[in-house]
């Protein structure tokens, strides 16, 4: 019978024999972030460890005057004789899953993550454990990612047909990893790029970090509204419907996001056209990964939980819900920032 | 099917009016004639009957994925529809079917209408195989009969317009009727030379439609330029008396002549080359029946005698359109009135008890027609249609020279009690919801109502629902009494077939009371009175 190394508390997943939180939503003295999104990297903690390749990231949200050590990927470390090791997770930027292990006990937290290619992050790497934590955004069948090459084909052709038709286009991506993910993979032949002010300022840490991506503009910098003409811009999904777009005249408006794989959500969007582009793990993606980690044990954190776990019970797993506050829950999917 | 597929996907997506023509101009520029048929066809809400059953489809998409039926039956419940679900569980192919939209529905799809079962399951999954998700999406609707492009039909006709460079209203008639989506059709549709025979014999003219009076009336000015009359609950139609025969046309351009044979019959007797538009009514002893009387004779293809007898129709007449035969539209209203009531005052008596001509109600003010107006319900009328003496009957839904003056509606307050996730835009949130009101002590489903609230008021509801959901049945969830609604309705009546003993006409949700407790809620009794006091005023 193994002991619980890490359990959900109120403030999140806790590890009492190190002492330390991993991603917590209340203020702790040490917490260990996965990632810089939002849900997963709250202020106010007291002392923090983070993955190297995701510093500058997790400096823009936590600010200053905040504590911040880190570690790389691979890297071991001992919390009061807690064996922890951060290991990319293929999600954003910097992202990774921490490794846990105990007196032969090993737990993988994976934060979230995805198994798609993505040149603006290191690929997720498979890790051996017997406790697996992992999401659950997409966990229904239905959602399957279509290769990235021909979504941004679509992509292009939108922007250029929308070029043809004199409109500027206006892609919605979440400014930290989907706008960089967008601006990497999209055609720089076609036109001028514009960010908004929440992406441009991410964008750039991406560029430190050693990120190729194309020119970007900030739009709040542009004093001749003509110079938009036929342009991308990139913006977050908060921009939509705001006043702050009429500066752009006749636009056609995009959405980059893996709900946008429905079309009811397509539709209840607003937006012109919805491009199924994800940060995260889809059906098949969550079974690869969950397989490869060899654990005995799987806890579902957050999204289609009870439906991953009674897939996985049904097909020889051992899986366990395990309710903590991420979001990527369907009922907020309109509200939050992530994954939109 | 290639460009169909982004003609669909596109126009699927936006909802700005200038993208969708744009996105319409694309495709219509570009598709050759037996493409555009069938693609006009699809865009005018026209489909072919359903050719596989949807259950049918589903099993054999489960028979090729690994999923059990459980997960469909989630992942359904998540995507909010049967043929989309379908889509998207298939095993994946990213390939792009060229196979064009006519040989498709014509060698592909029609040809399966009552073929052996095994033979469709090979036809099916051989076009699934080769076609990508938004193909199969389209393939899959157009097949089980629920094929439906959000596009308004305006839209297409002023995209078609364009194109042709003919007159809207040429194109608007050119459309209505039966027609077959050949490539002949379609060359005819834009072609610019105007046959002789522009206005075949069968035809309705483009119905003139009116917008709710949203300003202040002084702003119509001058009350002797209107014609006020009352506004019946019917079915719109137009009747045609052409070449000795009678077509009867509803305003959803289907042909109703066998639904309404007391009227088709006494139609008969109009002179020749006359258009008549006005309101199925039915009307009993010198008044109107409840529209819920009206609509136990719709859809029905045959009309039995008791039924005959028990539910009569007739025509209110409101308006003159074609007048020995001659396209009198453009003459002002007034005048058309005047041959109208010329035309039905000579019939005998007979049809005339069939064919009657709208009241015009008399005020000399705009105060004055406000007071009449509150007598509406129980004349049992929805409110005053208000016309322009001088206006031509125009084409489509107008804002200038008809208003629709409607009464304001019976409201209700009312308790949320069961929610069901919604459908297209909806999917996925819990949107269609059962109200209940207070009946000794306890709460009585009465109405289910869905429309009327914003979508950040939907995303609370459903966020309320799923925290506070009791217990689940199928689909349905019941949940705790906590929020109250304000619920409008055009009628209310007693039913033997409802629980509640009341049925409700339009129920749509006004406003959410947040302000309100589940104690604040009215009861079947306020209900029984209101349709009590209703009833007396009306005797």
């Amino acid at each position: 019978m193994k002991s619980e190394l890490i359990k959900l508390t109120d403030k999140g997943l806790y590890c009492k024999k190190g002492d330390f939180y991993i991603d917590p939503w209340l203020p702790v003295k040490k917490a260990l972030l996965t990632h810089a999104h939002a849900d997963h990297t709250y202020r106010g903690n007291q002392s923090y460890l983070v993955p190297e390749e995701g510093k500058r990231l997790s400096r823009i949200r936590l600010g200053d005057e905040a504590v911040i050590e880190t570690s790389k990927y691979g890297e071991t470390q001992y919390i009061d004789g807690v064996k922890i090791s951060f290991h990319p997770a293929g999600h954003v930027l910097g992202s990774a899953q921490l490794r846990v292990e105990y007196k032969d006990e090993i737990w993988v937290v994976s934060g979230d993550y995805k198994l798609t290619p993505d040149a603006t992050c290191a690929p997720f790497e498979a890790v051996r454990c017997h406790n697996f934590i992992t999401e659950a955004t997409f966990g229904l069948p239905i959602y399957r990612w279509t290769p990235t090459e021909i979504i941004f084909e679509e992509i292009n052709q939108w922007w250029r047909r929308n070029q043809e038709r004199g409109k500027v286009s206006v892609i919605f991506a979440y400014s930290l990893g989907k706008a960089q993910r967008v601006l990497n993979g999209i055609d720089r032949s076609i036109g001028q790029i514009f960010t908004h002010g929440a992406v441009e300022r991410l964008t750039e840490a991406y560029r430190e970090s050693g990120v190729d991506l194309p020119e970007t503009k900030y739009v709040g910098a542009v004093e001749n509204k003509k110079d938009f003409a036929g342009s991308l811009i990139v913006a977050p999904p908060s921009a939509a419907g705001s006043i702050w777009l009429r500066r752009f005249g006749a636009h056609s408006s995009g959405f980059a996001s893996g709900w946008m794989v429905v079309r009811g959500a397509r539709r209840r969007k607003a937006v012109d056209r919805g491009f199924v582009l994800s940060d995260h793990a889809d059906w098949e993606e969550l079974q690869t990964a969950i397989r490869a980690t060899s654990a005995e044990t799987v806890f579902v954190t957050h999204g289609f939980i009870p439906e991953l776990v009674r897939w996985l019970n049904e097909n020889g797993m051992n899986a366990k819900p395990l309710k903590a506050q991420y979001v990527g829950e369907e009922g907020e999917l309109e509200e939050t920032g992530h994954e939109h | 099917m290639k460009l169909f597929t982004e003609l669909y996907t596109e126009l699927d997506q936006t909802n700005k009016t200038n993208e969708k023509v744009e996105v319409l101009r694309f495709y219509f520029e570009r598709a050759n004639a037996e493409n555009a048929a069938w693609a006009l066809y699809f865009l005018s809400g026209r489909k072919p009957r359903q050719i596989v059953p949807s259950k049918k489809l589903r099993e054999w998409a489960l028979a090729l994925t690994d999923i059990p039926e459980w997960l469909f039956d989630e992942s359904r419940d998540t995507v909010g529809d049967g043929a989309e679900t379908i889509a998207l569980l298939l095993p994946n192919n990213f390939e792009i079917d060229e196979t064009p939209l006519h040989e498709l529905v014509e060698k592909r799809l029609l040809p399966l209408r009552g073929a052996d079962e095994e033979i469709q399951r090979e036809e099916v999954i051989k076009s699934w195989n080769q076609m990508n998700y938004a193909q199969r999406l389209i393939y899959n609707k157009l097949i089980s009969g629920s094929f439906r492009v959000g596009v308004s039909q305006q839209l297409v006709t002023r995209t078609l317009s364009e194109i042709s460079e003919l007159p809207k209203d040429i194109i608007t008639q050119r459309l209505m009727g039966a027609w077959e989506p050949t490539p002949e059709f379609y060359q005819q549709l834009v072609s610019n030379e105007l046959g002789a025979d522009e206005t075949p014999i069968a035809r309705p003219y483009p119905f003139h439609l009116a917008h709710q009076i949203d300003f202040p009336l002084d702003d119509l000015g001058d009350v002797q330029e209107w014609q006020a009359e009352w506004k019946w609950d019917g079915i719109r139609a137009q009747v045609i008396k052409r070449a000795g025969q009678v077509f009867i046309w509803s305003r959803g351009e289907d042909l109703i002549t066998e639904r309404f044979p007391e009227i088709a019959f006494a139609a008969e007797n109009l002179p020749d080359g006359t258009v008549l538009d006005g309101e199925i009514l039915p009307w009993l002893d010198g008044s109107a029946l409840s529209f819920n009387e009206l609509q136990r004779r719709i859809g029905r293809k045959t009309i039995g005698a008791k039924l005959l007898a028990e539910v009569p129709v007739i025509l209110q007449c409101y308006d003159l359109l074609e007048f020995e035969s001659t396209d009198i539209r453009a003459f002002e209203f007034q005048e058309r009135r005047r041959i109208l009531s010329e035309i039905l005052d000579e019939l005998d008596t007979k049809t005339k008890k069939v064919f009657q001509i709208t009241e015009s109600v008399e005020a000399a003010s705009w105060k004055e027609f406000a007071e009449k107006r509150e007598t509406s319900r129980t004349l049992k009328v929805e409110g005053f249609m208000l016309k322009r003496l001088a206006s031509p009957y125009r084409v489509g839904r107008h804002r200038g020279d008809w208003w629709k003056w409607k009464v304001d509606p019976y409201t209700i307050d009312a308790v949320l009690l069961y929610a069901q996730k919604g459908t297209g835009k909806r999917s996925g949130l819990f949107t269609d919801y059962t109200f209940a009101v207070w009946s000794g002590g306890e709460l009585v489903p009465f109405a289910k109502a869905y429309s009327g609230l914003t979508d950040r008021e939907i995303r609370k509801v459903d966020k309320f629902i799923r925290e506070n959901t009791k217990e689940t049945f199928g689909p349905v969830r019941s949940v705790t009494p906590k929020l109250v609604f304000e619920l409008a309705f055009e009628a209310i009546q007693k039913s033997k077939r409802h629980k509640s003993g009341v049925a409700v006409r339009f129920p749509r949700i006004l406003r959410w009371r947040e302000d309100k407790t589940i104690k604040d809620a009215d009861s079947l009794e306020t209900i029984h009175a209101l349709i009590e006091s209703h009833e007396t005023t009306n005797e």
